[in-house]
């Protein structure tokens, strides 16, 4: 017996009389993230600049940042970063701008090692990317991100029709790239994990897109007489308890890990947390709408035995 | 009537079973567990270098100096063959790994090629003009000079890792001239990386001390030597003294078998022995040039350079120069160890410190137990029984997860933890899916069962489509490179193969069962 119903069921939104709304929405979320991405740019993470990261935690008293600075500083490898991670405690320094002539960058790390031995520290964890290896990485990003999007629209297009792929890739560009987006305005480190990110909420909001447009499919052979706009919002309320129990038991989990993981993922679990939430709306008010735009209701053309 | 068949359940009962028995391993402690009988499974998961701490490193070999070095030895040997067959020649260079060749008179062409033949298959040439000729390698030699190079390489490294007294390092090729170095317990690889930042390359040979010092400075010296500079004496100046060296009759470090720190007038020096061959040539060098200076080269630096006072016939002898004990310690191993064919370029460092890998481990331990507890509560409280029948396939889906990534060794990292919690939240959708399915078809009047039945079907095309989009991007992440995020991609690809097996097939005999056990006439869900 269930005890609780915080679930609405039997809903009769009509979801798709607020597409404008959506839309709209969706092109200022657009927008901002491309401003962002222009005059912010992203904070990129070593894996794709190359250079040292070093993290190290102060066994006794804090450290006083200053005079860390200023050391550190004086070992001339380039230009020195440092931020508080957690507590007062964790400090991690990067150097990512490097001097003219500084050819060996990974020297700094031996520079700055040697720096800090007067200082009673543990070293938690140090990062080095070549200049070669960050552009690498760039590329296998890229990459991965590009085929993931042409497998899952080969997929879709193999299983639904044309328009379906069109509407559930355009979906899906619209998250990668708002999630891409959030990362330029909070400026969180962008880095290997945050594409690993992108690419699961590229799976995950594909997942819930799938799900309705299977809905979406199912109705309209249902009910051959309603108007195509009807069929969708009988579909978006059918699934809705779906979509929202989904999301919630994903957000449960995401935030178990965000609170408690640690800050070594907790980057990877914002873009994951932000996927969740805006993969969920796209599902709703971008790949559901685009299929009214692309007139994707063929019934009463010669198409309708297929249905 | 709503029915499963005999083999599903058997194959329910089986899977869950070495779930079970292959994931228990990993609640136990190992000292416990190796305490206990031996037809207990013992496998436990591989930790990630992020959460046991340790090192990583990608080398790259070097080579194009190992092309251009053997291309240099070409142009040795072709002018060689000119000499011996009298062939006069205005040109014979290297430049881009091409050498040219401009012979003087055409009729020698023939003759030419004639002795070009026993390159056969290692080298390319053609005739330019008339008596311009072009030759480099082909492209199958260079492709086994850089794999030999690569391989090479990776048995020097294996041979200084093991030296260093690590615990079952992990030293594989990546693609074509990349080594990928994985040192579990090491957290502070400076001392590694200096060692393997080493070519090592050794070589005993002759100081020729009729060059002045004018003459080395001008750089105008007879050809048969080289100069090279002193690694660490420096003249009244600072600046480094530099040496004539004589080309002809050199040993190389490659003939020594043993090589070990030891004393000498407390100083600490490296003493070594030759193995026959080379102990021979040492003799007959030492003899030839007793009187003489006989320099260490290591590097191209020269380390020292003593007097020859008589023949050395036993071959052993000593390296000094200036060193701390650990200098000569890392020396000797090096020696031991062999002379890298190239140089090596540390490409990329990631080390986790010990209590970064605990804290990690601790961290993720509680996010998934406690992710996991929260998503049993929510699904109890919102689908009853139906919800327990979930999250009994939640735990079976998790132990199976577990037991797999066990069984295939798969190494589990903190992004990797993270797929997990990603499963957890995400496998309960299909039971989602298939619940709110059912709601559905009992509002629309069908009876529990038929609801039941109904329910699974629809649902199941659904729950199909869905997972493979998501498959599709996990698998994309293993191309992604580096070990933690293909740990994450990992967990997922199995998570959600694991998820659709329990959350369908296991949840679906559950609920048949208790159908027919109490035949309600309504459910609630």
């Amino acid at each position: 017996m269930p005890l609780l119903n915080i679930i609405p069921t039997n809903t009769s939104f009509k979801f798709m009389s607020l597409r404008k709304i959506g839309l709209f929405f969706s092109v200022t979320l657009i927008l901002i993230s491309f401003i962002a991405i222009f005059t912010k740019g992203l904070n990129f993470g070593i894996d794709f600049t190359g250079g040292v990261l070093i993290e190290i935690r102060s066994k006794n008293e804090t450290i006083n940042l200053t005079k860390l600075r200023d050391d550190l500083n004086k070992l001339n490898v380039g230009e020195i970063q440092l931020q508080t991670i957690g507590s007062e405690k964790d400090i991690a320094i990067r150097v990512q701008k490097y001097s003219p002539g500084q050819d060996k960058q990974l020297d700094s790390i031996k520079k700055i090692k040697s720096a800090l031995a007067n200082i009673e520290i543990e070293f938690r964890r140090t990062e080095y990317v070549g200049p070669k290896v960050g552009k690498e990485l760039i590329k296998a990003g890229l990459i991965a991100v590009i085929f993931s999007l042409l497998g899952i629209l080969f997929y879709i297009w193999l299983r639904f029709e044309w328009f379906f792929a069109l509407g559930a890739i355009i979906a899906l560009i619209h998250d990668v790239f708002l999630t891409i987006g959030f990362f330029s305005i909070f400026q969180f480190e962008f880095n290997l994990a945050t594409v690993a990110a992108v690419l699961t909420i590229a799976g995950y909001s594909i997942n819930d897109t799938v799900v309705i447009y299977d809905r979406i499919r199912e109705t309209s052979r249902k009910y051959k007489k309603v108007i195509f706009e009807e069929i969708i919002n009988l579909s978006l309320n059918s699934t809705l308890s779906r979509t929202l129990m989904t999301s919630l038991t994903t957000l449960l989990a995401l935030l178990a890990l965000f609170i408690f993981g640690g800050n070594v993922i907790s980057s990877f679990v914002i873009a994951l947390i932000w996927g969740v939430i805006i993969g969920t709306y796209s599902s709703l008010y971008v790949a559901s709408p685009i299929l009214l735009i692309l007139n994707a209701d063929k019934r009463n053309t010669s198409n309708q035995n297929e249905y | 009537m709503v029915q499963y068949k005999k083999w599903q359940l058997y194959i329910v009962i089986l899977f869950s079973l070495l779930g079970l028995i292959f994931s228990i391993p990993n609640f136990i402690k190992s000292n416990t567990l190796n305490d206990l009988p031996s037809f207990f499974p013992k496998q436990q998961v591989v930790l990630g270098l992020d959460l046991q701490g340790g090192s990583y490193l990608l080398l790259e070999v070097d080579t194009d100096s190992v092309v251009a070095d053997n291309l240099n030895n070409l142009v040795d040997e072709i002018r060689l063959i000119l000499r011996k067959n009298k062939i006069s020649y205005t040109q014979l260079n290297l430049e881009n790994q091409i050498i040219t060749l401009k012979i003087k008179k055409q009729d020698k062409k023939n003759d030419l090629e004639k002795s070009l033949k026993k390159f056969a298959n290692d080298i390319e040439y053609k005739f330019i003009n008339e008596n311009t000729i072009i030759l480099n390698y082909s492209d199958v030699k260079l492709k086994s000079i850089r794999d030999m190079a690569v391989l090479q390489s990776i048995e020097v490294v294996r041979r200084r890792v093991d030296e260093f007294g690590t615990k079952e390092p992990t030293i594989q090729k990546q693609g074509i001239k990349r080594i990928l170095l994985e040192l579990p317990g090491i957290s502070d690889p400076e001392r590694l990386k200096k060692l393997l930042g080493k070519t090592a390359k050794l070589t005993f040979q002759v100081v020729d001390d009729d060059v002045t010092t004018n003459e080395l400075k001008s750089g105008k010296y007879k050809p048969g030597i080289t100069i090279l500079p002193s690694d660490k004496i420096l003249d009244s100046n600072g600046e480094p003294i530099l040496y004539a060296i004589k080309k002809k009759d050199k040993i190389s470090g490659n003939l020594l078998i043993n090589a070990s720190p030891s004393l000498e007038q407390s100083q600490p020096v490296v003493s070594f022995q030759f193995n026959n061959k080379g102990g021979r040539k040492f003799g007959n060098i030492t003899t030839k040039y007793a009187g003489s200076r006989l320099a260490i080269i290591l590097d191209n630096k020269v380390i020292s350079a003593p007097n020859i006072r008589e023949p050395i016939t036993g071959g052993r002898g000593i390296i000094s120069g200036q060193f701390t004990f650990e200098e000569v310690t890392d020396l000797a191993m090096l020696l031991r160890a062999g002379a890298l064919p190239a140089p090596l370029e540390i490409l990329e460092e990631r080390s986790v410190g010990p209590s970064l890998g605990t804290d990690s481990i601790q961290s993720g331990k509680f996010a998934s137990v406690l992710g996991f507890i929260l998503i049993i509560i929510f699904m109890t409280l919102i689908y009853g029984t139906f919800g327990v029948f979930a999250n009994i396939a939640l735990i079976f889906n998790l132990l199976i997860l577990l037991a797999i990534l066990t069984l295939i060794q798969a190494t589990l990292t903190l992004p990797g933890i993270a797929g997990i919690v990603l499963t957890i939240g995400m496998a309960v959708d299909a039971n989602v899916l298939i619940f709110e399915r059912i709601k559905e078809e009992i509002k629309s009047g069908l009876s529990p069962i038929a609801s039941v039945d109904i329910g699974y079907k629809q649902a199941l095309k659904t729950i199909i489509d869905a997972n493979v989009t998501t498959l599709i991007a996990a698998v994309m992440l293993f191309g992604l490179g580096s070990g933690p995020v293909k740990g994450f991609a990992v967990t997922l690809s199995f998570g959600i193969i694991t998820s659709m097996f329990t959350a369908i097939m296991f949840t679906r005999i559950l609920i048949i069962i208790w159908l027919k056990k109490n035949n309600p006439r309504v459910i609630n869900i």
